[in-house]
């Protein structure tokens, strides 16, 4: 639980976001449940298609993607619920604390929390799966540049869905349509590279999205969050 | 124009029937062209003719989803309940257009490419534009507090919107790039004149049908938010009477 | 399949077509159907109980 000495609703986008940090530190086992159940979906696939290797690597960029989506989705559910549970929601909303800071960052702890493990630990992995040196090296990359985006489309969700019984599950039935083409540009860049093809457009694409979704998300979240908030 | 409840009621009430005549007429007349008029397609045989309510219906749903995030903003921005009453109404009738039109592709798929289901980038966004409906609906059911139930899915509506496009593009470009699947419904008969006319048909067939079951919808949403405000106690009335 | 004429097996393709035609008709009618009803229902309810 928060602090009731913590002026929350004082802070910035800085001191937000080490206090989400500070927080989550608390937690550490919770904090590892997202990269857990990734390692648990992804070895999941060998039992449903078969150990074959050759397979395994055609599948490989697109699985582990889809995993880090999901893992991301899961996690993000609870973003908004602490601080709304105690009220320190509604006071950062009231207070002269920009919404758009707090919404980001917000979006950037989760992924300093979820998205940066995921990106350092999709490679083992990856490697299990047999893929080859230069494609875990496109598919971390493309990792790097997709998780924030998918942590930027969560929260979004986690606002929209605050306080619902359904919460969760609504959460990704409304985000993953939007987390379409992160998985594309992302999943796709390790194609094309398999297939000797140039990166260069996917990680064009997939940095404009990142850009896009950076300017954009938060400000979205952050109309969500004074709509569930009022 | 139908800014209030009561007005909007009349009006529907009014208009509702001849729309649904209208619906009618320009169904048979469409099925006429389509299936008595324009001629056997050189490669596709008859099967070709699913495109009559195949196209329309894709039209349709895109069309609505557009409207739908339109007047769920509208309602937002000008605290005008009308507004939100609309796009509440047009999602189960949008989500129902993006059905048929996945389904009606999946059956022309099968005769024309041999498989019930092809990944190509209509059908994809298609898919995906499902998924949408469903997600605004699901928001909706789950809020229960009207404002907040209004308010949190004309934002959603109004994200969906905006990503419709860049979703669309990133479904062409992977689908260019994955040509195993290179087959398109898109790559259609090259329309003759007659065929173009019968698909104009029978859009305008759906468009009297859209708004005949969102009217009828709307309805009966602006008689349950309204509940105990006297035009509905009115309303009540004059409907009992024309019963009795 | 032969005695039927041809305008229903449509070479082969009768079924696509129609089945197409049918889950059309099917989904409108269940559309229209639940919009109907969502006037009935609430007439019914507020004339049980008007508040």
């Amino acid at each position: 639980m928060n602090d009731a000495g913590e002026h929350a609703h004082e802070l910035g986008f800085a001191a937000l976001f080490a206090r989400d940090l500070r927080l989550a530190s608390r937690r550490r086992i919770d904090a590892l449940l997202p990269l857990g159940f990734f390692g648990v979906a992804v070895s999941l696939f060998p039992f449903g298609v078969g150990p074959e290797p050759q397979m395994l690597r055609q599948i490989a960029a697109g699985v582990l993607w889809v995993s880090a989506l999901l893992a991301t989705m899961l996690s993000v559910a609870t973003l908004y619920s602490g601080d709304h549970a105690d009220g320190s929601l509604e006071q950062m909303l009231l207070s002269p604390c920009s919404p758009f800071a707090l919404a980001s960052a917000k979006a950037a702890a989760h992924w300093c929390l979820t998205g940066a493990p995921l990106v350092l630990g999709a490679p083992l992995f990856g490697v299990m799966m047999d893929m080859a040196p230069l494609s875990l090296a496109v598919l971390t990359a493309s990792l790097l540049l997709g998780t924030p985006i998918l942590s930027l489309l969560g929260g979004l969700g986690a606002a929209l869905t605050l306080g619902l019984r359904s919460g969760g599950v609504l959460l990704i039935l409304l985000i993953l349509p939007l987390a379409v083409p992160a998985l594309i540009f992302g999943a796709g860049a390790v194609g094309a590279s398999d297939a000797g093809l140039s990166v260069e457009g996917h990680f064009s694409l997939l940095g404009a999205l990142l850009l896009f979704t950076t300017l954009t998300a938060p400000w979205a979240t952050a109309a969500a969050l004074r709509i569930a908030v009022e | 124009m139908f800014a209030s409840p009561p007005r909007f009621c009349a009006m529907a009430a009014a208009t509702t029937p001849w729309l649904w005549a209208a619906c009618l007429v320009l169904t048979l007349a469409g099925l006429y062209i389509g299936f008595a008029v324009a001629p056997t397609d050189a490669t596709q045989g008859e099967s070709y003719r699913i495109i009559y309510i195949h196209v329309p219906a894709a039209w349709m749903s895109m069309i609505l989803y557009v409207a739908m995030a339109f007047w769920a903003a509208v309602g937002w921005a000008f605290n005008a309940r009308m507004g939100s009453l609309l796009a509440h109404a047009l999602a189960p009738t949008g989500a129902m257009f993006t059905f048929v039109a996945l389904w009606t592709g999946a059956l022309w798929g099968r005769p024309t490419w041999g498989t019930w289901w092809v990944w190509d980038a209509r059908l994809t966004s298609e898919l995906v534009l499902l998924f949408l409906y469903l997600g605004y609906i699901a928001l909706r059911a789950a809020i229960d507090d009207e404002q907040r139930a209004d308010k949190a899915s004309a934002l959603l509506a109004i994200v969906g919107v905006v990503n419709v496009p860049i979703i669309y593009f990133s479904v062409r470009w992977w689908n260019t790039l994955h040509q195993g699947a290179s087959v398109s419904l898109t790559a259609a008969p090259r329309m003759a004149q007659i065929m173009l006319t019968g698909m104009l048909v029978m859009t305008f067939a759906c468009w009297a049908y859209a708004f005949a079951a969102v009217f009828t919808r709307a309805r009966g949403y602006a008689l349950e938010r309204d509940a105990g405000a006297a035009w509905v106690h009115e309303h009540l009335e004059t409907h009992a009477k024309e019963r009795a | 399949m032969q005695g039927l004429p041809d305008w229903i097996t449509l070479g082969g393709h009768g079924l696509y077509v129609w089945g197409s035609y049918a889950v059309t008709l099917v989904a409108m009618l269940v559309d229209a159907w639940s919009a109907r009803r969502a006037v009935q229902q609430q007439r019914d309810r507020l004339e049980e109980d008007p508040t």
